[in-house]
């Protein structure tokens, strides 16, 4: 541990205990606040959405898009691989393969189904010409929606490193810190989807 | 290797609940905060679901139901899956979230008003092509 971590540590931890706080704490606050950002950039798209969602130009709105049988799949499959995703950090930390692997695997199959029906509405919505470029609103659903969908595309592949990396170096502090880096942008892509979800699909399918 | 290491890192000072290798109590513990989570977060989804299609409400409290549900969802991944919680390791994480709220918040709530009272002062539409003839 370097001087300049060590000063690090000891201020973060002045607040609680005495010692300075470890690597792991350090790096779990490092990366909530890259995650709060995240979340912050969210919610200017938010923001944007509640304005332009009723400048429909004449086209369809939410209420004739939305398929709220395919919104429940897609939350069941989120809220559920949450759920896997925290199972396999307890395998990490309790070294059991079977556990880790097994969990990693089905958040994987789950975070894939997931996007598999995004990318099915999105293209759904495309073919009966309710693309980006139709209006405001619609502009507005694929930057928003769009972008939690890229975010879940991006911890898919993180995902299948982890599982790698896990598998090439074991349980080793280092790896188990990224894995912590990764469960909590997992679970963040979950609370982003319980906005998602609220007001976009629920709110629009209701006017 | 990675047991050697282990114990290495268990007499360091950097060590803290969380870096040593879990038990079959702890494992336990574990799940269980989990699968509390996932229990709570599916009832009030299913909840959310329900009252948005129902109508044996007051329609205009739907909405306002809505927002409450999804901030009660949102308090409970925070807890059981994020694991932002009161312990004196968490002040600073729970220090960023406040902040990050009040953001959100400032974003949220400030481009909603000032565009509703745009929307509001604004010639219509109408008028502006009848204009530019």
């Amino acid at each position: 541990m370097s001087a300049a971590q060590h000063i690090a540590g000891r201020e973060i931890a002045e607040h609680g205990e005495r010692r300075p706080a470890s690597k792991r704490i350090i790096v779990g606050y490092g990366f909530w606040i890259f995650l709060l950002s995240d979340i912050i950039m969210f919610s200017a798209f938010f923001a944007t959405y509640t304005v332009l969602s009723g400048e429909t130009a004449g086209g369809p709105g939410g209420k004739d898009l939305f398929h709220l049988n395919t919104v429940a799949i897609e939350t069941a499959c989120l809220l559920l691989s949450s759920f896997t995703c925290g199972v396999a950090s307890i395998g990490a930390r309790a070294r059991n393969d079977v556990m880790y692997y097994g969990a990693m695997a089905v958040t994987a199959v789950l975070g894939a189904g997931f996007l598999f029906l995004e990318i099915r509405e999105f293209a759904g919505m495309v073919a009966i010409g309710a693309g980006p470029t139709r209006s405001a609103f619609t502009s507005a659903f694929f930057t928003l929606v769009g972008c939690h969908g890229v975010h879940v595309t991006l911890g898919l592949l993180w995902l299948l490193t982890m599982m790698a990396q896990v598998f090439a170096k074991g349980y080793r502090a280092d790896i188990l810190r990224r894995l912590l880096c990764f469960a909590l942008f997992w679970h963040t892509l979950d609370i982003i989807w319980v906005a998602i979800f609220t007001v976009v699909y629920l709110m629009g399918a209701a006017q | 290797m990675s047991h050697s290491m282990h114990g290495f890192h268990l007499h360091a000072a950097d060590t803290a609940p969380g870096d040593e290798q879990a038990d079959g109590r702890e494992v336990a513990e574990g799940l269980r905060g989990y699968l509390i989570g996932l229990g709570l977060a599916t009832l009030i989804t299913v909840v959310a679901f329900f009252i948005s299609q129902t109508s044996l409400v007051w329609q205009p409290s739907i909405p306002i139901a809505l927002f409450v549900l999804a901030i009660a969802q949102m308090g409970v991944h925070l807890v059981f899956f994020l694991h932002i919680t009161t312990g004196p390791d968490n002040t600073n994480n729970v220090l960023a979230l406040a902040f990050g709220v009040l953001i959100v918040f400032l974003l949220i709530v400030g481009t909603t008003w000032i565009m509703y009272h745009m929307n509001h002062n604004m010639m219509p539409m109408e008028r502006i092509m009848e204009m530019q003839r």
